[in-house]
């Protein structure tokens, strides 16, 4: 589930709360984020969002255990329209949200996850954080606005490499290639990220939420095509036989036979 | 400055000479244009070209609106003879003889009617927030106050088609990348800066504006040959005219100019 605590002074906690799929996000969990980015939109009294995960993880992205059944009966999913609907929905509500967001990367963030995390305003790591792109596995391509952030944060290069390669990243390198802000230790991540977020809630909120419509006003206009561009891509990676053998080796936990196609 | 007109009015006038500032405030309805709003709309651009300490007009609306359209729960209990006779196309004849410059300051929904209206002004201001669009083909009718010719006019057959026939909302930055709106300002400063920027349209001669706005026009709506002549011909009142006169010896005499009107 989604857990949506409001701590008094003005600071948000929204976490997902799904540790049996290192928090994977499904249909149920997007509409409860969706809810309660509504909610704290409207809280006058909540200043800043943390959002961050429960368990070992932060976030890992869709949950393929939504998709088996469609997989294991052998239907093809239209991945554009799950982007359009879910993914590319959320991204463009932290964006837009005129509060500070606060991604606790506490964990394991993979896939979709490092996308969500990395659109949000400030991006927090415990040194226990590992980033995997993760998407080569099943032959889609990286979403939620990774095509679009990260070949400007580290490089074209960097990104296609992570991509082929799949390696795990730490959190001391992630911050080193500029996808997390600040790395605490993970015995004192909680304190420290909620230190920083009560830091944020007593400072001059209003010039944080006009900072906030300046960043968005350089790159929002191209995200929102970038975002549809990646729908149309992940339509056409999600119909493609590659990608259903990897979702089915990920499955079978074996090494996926890729063709080509 | 002088308020004229009923608190309770559907239509606010301002006068903050040489500005006249109507604003559309029916935000229980988010300024629907009902026939009301229209007679009032009419009765207040009455006002102000009559007005000699007047030189620009600003029409805008609410926080949450500049207008969402034709109020359309009193439109569907017309008959054909009041739409034609008594209906809106009044207030859109009447903006077009308005001989004085018209700004919109559009904050929110400027949809359908409303987005006609902002169109049928000289220059649009839009904060950041806005959305436009055309979205009457969604309850099976078409714009009916100058959207399907407007919109071509400025974006081009294709975009324009794609705007009415899908009926999809256009964002601030889109609107304004399409030649749309003039400029994109934070919500805060919309009717501001459509003030400065109507002051300093104001410091020129009114006969000279007209002039002008009526050439700019033409442009539109003839041929190059015709919107030449019709250059031409204005060109020659300017010149001749006491304002001419005035402003070309005071910029040569490095001096401010002091126009009749």
């Amino acid at each position: 589930m989604i857990e949506l605590v409001r701590r008094e002074g003005g600071v948000a906690y929204l976490r997902i709360n799904r540790p049996e799929v290192l928090n994977a996000l499904d249909a149920e969990h997007f509409a409860q984020i969706f809810k309660a980015l509504e909610e704290v939109a409207k809280d006058q009294a909540v200043k800043v969002v943390i959002l961050t995960g429960v368990g070992r993880a932060f976030c890992v992205g869709a949950d393929l255990g939504e998709l088996r059944k469609y997989y294991e009966r052998g239907e093809k999913i239209n991945h554009g329209d799950i982007l359009r609907e879910r993914y590319n929905k959320l991204v463009l509500k932290i964006r837009t949200l005129e509060k500070p967001v606060i991604a606790a990367i506490n964990g394991v963030a993979a896939g979709a996850g490092i996308g969500i995390a990395l659109m949000c305003d400030l991006r927090v790591a415990s040194d226990q954080a590992k980033f995997i792109l993760a998407f080569g596995r099943v032959g889609l391509v990286p979403d939620s606005g990774l095509t679009y952030l990260l070949p400007r944060l580290i490089g074209h290069g960097r990104v296609f490499q992570w991509y082929v390669d799949n390696n795990e990243l730490s959190a001391a390198e992630a911050q080193r290639l500029g996808l997390v802000d600040i790395v605490y230790s993970h015995e004192d991540f909680e304190k420290r990220v909620e230190e920083l977020a009560y830091k944020i809630a007593n400072g001059p909120l209003k010039a944080f939420a006009l900072l906030k419509r300046a960043i968005n006003r350089f790159y929002l206009g191209e995200l929102v095509e970038a975002l549809e561009y990646e729908a149309f891509l992940q339509e056409v990676a999600g119909y493609t036989e590659d990608h259903y053998e990897g979702v089915m080796a990920f499955i079978q936990k074996r090494q996926p036979k890729f063709k080509g196609n | 400055m002088s308020q004229v007109g009923a608190m309770s009015s559907v239509v606010d006038v301002s006068k903050e000479p040489p500005l006249g500032i109507i604003t559309i405030n029916r935000p229980s309805a988010l300024n629907a244009l009902s026939l009301e709003v229209v007679n009032k709309l009419i009765e207040a651009l009455d006002d102000l070209e009559n007005d000699s300490n007047i030189k620009v007009a600003i029409i805008t609306g609410t926080e949450r609106a500049f207008s969402v359209g034709a109020d359309i729960k009193e439109m569907v209990n017309l008959d054909v003879a009041e739409v034609y006779l008594r209906g809106h196309r009044r207030l859109w004849e009447r903006i077009r003889r308005f001989k004085k410059p018209i700004i919109a300051a559009v904050n929110g929904y400027c949809l359908g009617g409303g987005f006609e209206l902002a169109m049928a002004c000289d220059i649009i201001i839009a904060s950041e927030d806005a959305v436009f669009g055309q979205p009457e083909i969604n309850v099976a009718i078409i714009p009916g106050e100058g959207g399907t010719q407007r919109i071509p006019r400025t974006v081009g057959r294709l975009l324009g088609m794609e705007y009415v026939l899908t009926g999809r909302f256009i964002s601030a930055y889109e609107a304004y990348r399409r030649g749309l709106v003039n400029k994109v300002v934070p919500r805060e400063l919309t009717l501001e800066y459509a003030k400065r920027l109507g002051r300093d349209i104001a410091k020129k001669s009114l006969l000279a504006l007209t002039l002008a706005k009526d050439a700019v026009n033409s442009a539109w709506e003839t041929p190059l040959s015709v919107g030449l002549d019709y250059e031409r011909r204005n060109f020659i009142i300017a010149l001749f005219s006491e304002d001419g006169r005035e402003g070309i010896r005071a910029f040569i005499e490095k001096r401010e100019p002091r126009y009749k009107l």
